[in-house]
């Protein structure tokens, strides 16, 4: 159903106001690479990105619940977009936390990769709050650009070279299919804009030109998600990136990414699609990547890219979510969105703060970890909660995510999709548990030499990683006020829930 | 008393308070003493919902001394709700009961890491009273789910030489049970929400268990809350999880794993697959009842052939829960009462041969029977205990294993849905070969010629190994001579849930396509006809 848009060309300051969070990033952005110029690497600049990309959180918390649009209906404000902000920006904040302790010892502490992040966290707001499909586009890119540099930063290593390439390659591909989607949408429709898109469609109709733009649209969101078949660049990537920036990467623009999705999903196509073909090319995919990365995720031996497909069978149960195409199906999904940042944050946190020099930063083995819980029970408890977490676990917010997107599937009659989750859950359950197992039942004398030196924990990378477990914990037994939250941005308040088919 | 509701609550979550207290304690006595003490004053607590509860007073409408708070927001009808009725009182005790008892058997026992030992036994403590406590589904779900975390590490970090091929395949196997769960209950409540609570999505006991589900479902959904239940049980043939994880868990873990966490899958049977899904129930029981049976027998022969004394006991459980299994699908008074009595003693009688097998084997250092041999000259007292509990385990009339076995078999024979003789003749076996494979193993293990010097010079039991296993051999004969106030307690709840069941069945069954079947929870109006007075513990 199409938001009424409000058409007023005196509103400008007034559309720069609303969204002064996202120029807010951008513009702090900027003054990085400026301040960089002068005072190069300067200890500040960590600082002036995080408190103004958590400024920036608090700014959209305001608008969460007036909803509307800006520039003529070009970006949306308020309700899921905010949502979605928030989600991202604390993704955001804490990966940059893990990344200057993480950067610092590897002697890669640059002023233009705070630059960096602030111009991709900005990307990923305008993708997040996208209202036509032109915004849409121009946000997926600010935010790849970025991401495909920061993939590649430490230039000599060759896996980050080769995680860059194959980054960019792939991702340069999915935009043509991206790109050629809109172009056929336009054609379509007559229309850039999301919440005109099924009202153009009726005028025209070109149903067939509008399905295949609909298709190369999904092509290109399923591949920045990394749902399979197009997840190939991800454990590449992942595992080559640094540690820090790969829990960037896999939170952060995920979020926005199928924030994007969902708000394309819920205002631009018309419902009928969305409970039709739509619902069934998601429900298949949705299916498949669980299952294909779970699988896959068992048979890994190095820690990082286990977490990488991991994170690509996330990515099919936030899939199963959206599939449900109903209210609370996108809410769940916008739930798990959070949930899956502060597990996936906190899993390549503590991932990073045992990567304590340059020989073990090579060497992310699971072996190199046995009996690290005697060692750093600290880390060793929190892993435990992210793991069961990640699993699907109560009491944490995974399990109230997971419940979340199988109850909308199910609601949606999409039970078999449901139980195809579950099942893959239980593949999941061995390689998360296998971790616990390194981390707690064998004794650090498994380990190889090289890995039994003592190694400190910095106290940021302790704080986030700490927050994020309670946040999990916290989330996970009391969720009542943020599902009421997400279900009600998608318009999908007390009432709708109840009369969704 | 009755409207102390805050107790039950209390009593849940004190034992978890006490972990969280553990952690910031120094040494191990500061730590063993707390748990000890937590544990301990939730018994002392936990006698309050004894005293508290009335057997009188119908729970047809909600629970006693029960806690309702709303939990996910008014679109999704799921709360904190707890309570206790005539079949989970029992089960409440016996957890808060095993619960200091295990404390003081891990004392001496547990060599290393005491804090996250005594700390994930006692939040293992609070999964299980909550699992017994929930008459929300979910809650439910949530708690049965927390269980797995701490048993998990319990058995990896503490366990024997197999211990994490041990604990995977636990958590593997519950897992596949408990999700395939977490679907149905989504469904459920789906369907549940749309027929009795104006289509908001709902998990609350009392909504599920009016509601008659359409017969077709009703497979599906008996299907997977059934296999989720059973895996845990185990029934077989999906209990090959359980000897792996009884062997290889320290004491304090197989004591509560056979104590209570297995009652967890008959408790779950008797509470929600029976009363949801009573056709499809009523239909599946003959079958229910063979595997039950085939249970009792497989569990007692391969019992029987065991050389390790924790496996024995562990297949014996299998044979015994194989009873457990067999009286919950009779549809009969005396045989669900015999079932959940049943529970009980396995708990009290199964829980001190794990106890004093872990006694044995700290002063031995091995679980094979060939290592032992005419120890009871040299620990009388040690095999005054063993004696009784397996004599206990056995059914002997006296103690209180016989009462609920002779109850099923009872209840079973002249049941509508497993009341076939000759399977009721065949799980009579059952208790002839618990007694010969349990006096096999106490022959073996202590009587004839010692053998190896080190058994001559075992010493004996000490008072805190001779104080914890006190209360359990009393029980053992309070229970056996005495059961009535027990019994007592549970009746009319078994009478409602059964009654239930079979007008919901029967509505069910004549309903028409599309009908929405809605049942209210029936309560028996006569009086309760044991006459006794209920003793003051």
């Amino acid at each position: 159903m199409p938001d009424p848009i409000v058409v007023d060309y005196s509103s400008f300051p007034a559309d720069l106001a609303a969204t002064a969070p996202i120029l807010l990033v951008a513009g702090l952005g900027v003054l990085v690479v400026l301040l960089d110029a002068f005072r190069n690497d300067d200890a500040m600049i960590p600082w002036v990105s995080g408190v103004g990309m958590a400024v920036a959180a608090a700014m959209q918390a305001f608008w969460v619940f007036e909803p509307g649009t800006a520039f003529e209906g070009q970006v949306y404000v308020g309700g899921a977009a905010a949502v979605a902000n928030i989600v991202i920006l604390t993704g955001a904040v804490a990966s940059l936390a893990l990344t200057v302790p993480y950067l610092s010892r590897l002697g890669r502490n640059y002023g233009e990769v705070h630059a960096l992040i602030l111009f991709s966290t900005a990307g990923m707001m305008t993708l997040a709050s996208a209202g036509s499909l032109v915004t849409l586009f121009v946000g997926l890119e600010t935010m790849s650009v970025c991401l495909y540099v920061l993939a590649g930063l430490v230039r000599e290593e060759s896996t980050a070279n080769e995680s860059a390439l194959k980054y960019f390659l792939l991702g340069a591909f999915s935009t043509g299919f991206f790109l050629y989607g809109i172009a056929l949408l336009y054609g379509a429709t007559g229309t850039m804009q999301l919440a005109l898109l099924a009202e153009g469609l009726a005028l025209s109709g070109q149903t067939g030109l509008f399905l295949a733009g609909v298709g190369l649209l999904l092509v290109g969101f399923l591949f920045k998600v990394s749902a399979v078949p197009f997840h190939m660049w991800t454990p590449d990537v992942y595992q080559g990136a640094p540690t820090s920036l790969t829990a960037f990467m896999s939170t952060a623009s995920k979020v926005a990414t199928f924030a994007a999705l969902a708000v394309v999903l819920s205002r631009a196509l018309p419902l009928e699609l969305v409970q039709g073909e739509v619902q069934v090319t998601l429900a298949v995919v949705a299916a498949v990547t669980m299952v294909a990365g779970n699988v896959v995720a068992l048979v890994q031996t190095n820690l990082k890219r286990m977490l990488a497909y991991s994170s690509v069978a996330h990515a099919g149960y936030i899939l199963a979510g959206l599939a449900a195409g109903t209210a609370a199906g996108y809410g769940a999904a916008l739930f798990y969105l959070l949930a899956y940042t502060l597990m996936n944050v906190g899993a390549f946190g503590v991932m990073g703060a045992l990567e304590w020099d340059e020989e073990q930063g090579a060497d992310q083995s699971l072996d190199s970890l046995a009996g690290i819980g005697y060692r750093k029970p600290f880390l060793g408890v929190a892993m435990g909660v992210f793991m069961f977490a990640l699993t699907g676990f109560p009491p944490f917010a995974g399990f109230i995510g997971k419940y979340l997107v199988f109850s909308a599937a199910v609601r949606a009659d999409l039970t078999w999709l449901a139980v195809v989750g579950v099942l893959a859950s239980v593949v999941s359950g061995v390689y998360y548990l296998r971790v616990m197992v390194v981390m707690w039942m064998k004794s650090p004398e498994d380990a190889p030499a090289n890995a039994r030196q003592p190694f400190p924990v910095g106290r940021a990378t302790a704080a986030v990683v700490g927050l994020c477990a309670l946040g999990l914990l916290v989330l996970g037994v009391l969720p009542g006020g943020f599902i009421e939250l997400t279900a009600g941005v998608f318009g999908g308040g007390e009432a709708a829930l109840v009369a969704v088919p | 008393m009755a409207d102390f509701s805050g107790l039950l609550s209390l009593v849940i979550f004190l034992p978890a308070i006490g972990a969280l207290v553990l952690l910031a304690l120094p040494s191990a006595d500061a730590i063993r003493w707390t748990a000890l003490a937590t544990t301990a004053v939730t018994f002392v607590l936990s006698i309050g919902l004894w005293l508290g509860f009335d057997a009188g007073v119908s729970t047809a409408l909600q629970p006693q001394l029960a806690t309702r708070l709303p939990w996910f927001g008014p679109a999704i009808d799921i709360s904190y709700y707890v309570g206790v009725d005539g079949l989970n009182l029992l089960l409440l005790l016996l957890t808060t009961l095993l619960g200091p008892i295990v404390v003081l058997s891990s004392w001496t026992y547990i060599g290393k890491a005491h804090k996250g030992y005594y700390a994930l036994l006692l939040l293992l403590e609070t999964g299980v009273l909550g699992v017994f406590a929930s008459f929300d589904v979910f809650l439910f779900y949530i708690f049965f789910e927390l269980t797995l975390i701490p048993m998990v590490f319990i058995i990896g970090i503490w366990g024997g030489e197999d211990r994490i091929y041990a604990a995977i395949k636990f958590v593997i196997y519950t897992l596949v049970g408990s999700l395939l769960m977490l679907v149905g209950v989504l469904w459920l409540g789906f369907a549940a929400g749309d027929a009795v609570n104006g289509g908001v999505f709902t998990t609350d006991w009392y909504k599920l268990v009016q509601f008659g589900v359409p017969l077709g479902a009703q497979w599906g959904l008996f299907a997977v809350f059934g296999l989720a239940f059973m895996i845990k049980v185990p029934l077989f043939p999906l209990h090959t999880w359980l000897p792996d994880a009884h062997t290889q868990a320290p004491t304090g873990g197989s004591v509560v794993l056979a104590g209570v966490l297995l009652k967890m899958g008959t408790y779950g049977l008797l509470r929600f697959v029976v009363p949801f899904f009573p056709n499809a129930s009523a239909a599946a029981a003959p079958w229910i009842g063979v595997l039950a049976v085939v249970g009792i027998v497989y569990g007692a022969l391969v019992a029987f052939a065991q050389t390790d004394m924790k496996k024995l006991v562990a297949y014996s459980s299998v044979s015994h829960l194989g009873f457990v299994v067999l009286g919950l699908f009779a549809f009969d008074q005396v045989a669900v009462q015999g079932s959940l009595i049943q529970m009980v003693n396995h708990g009290i009688s199964t829980g001190a041969l794990f106890l004093i097998i872990g006694m044995l084997v700290e002063r031995r250092h091995t679980r094979a029977m060939a290592d032992y041999g005419g120890i009871a000259k040299s620990v009388p007292v040690l095999t005054f205990f063993m004696l009784f509990s397996v004599f206990a385990s056995a059914g002997l009339p006296g103690l209180n294993g016989f009462v609920g076995e002779f109850m099923i078999l009872i209840g079973s024979w002249r049941s509508a849905t497993v009341g076939n003789p000759i399977l009721v003749a065949v799980a009579t076996t059952g208790v002839i070969f618990a007694a010969v494979y349990l006096l096999w193993m106490v022959y073996r293990t202590f009587y004839g010629e010692i053998t190896d010097p080190e058994n001559a010079t075992m010493t004996d039991l000490n008072g805190r190994e001779i104080g914890l296993l006190l209360p359990l051999v009393a029980l053992m004969i309070l229970m056996g001579f005495w059961p009535t106030p027990f019994l007592q307690r549970s009746e009319r709840a078994v009478r409602s849930l059964i009654e239930t069941s079979e007008l919901k069945a029967a509505a069910v069954e004549s309903a028409g396509p599309g009908e929405v079947v809605v049942v209210p929870v029936a309560w028996p109006a006569d009086v309760a006809t044991a006459p006794a007075p209920a003793p003051q513990p």
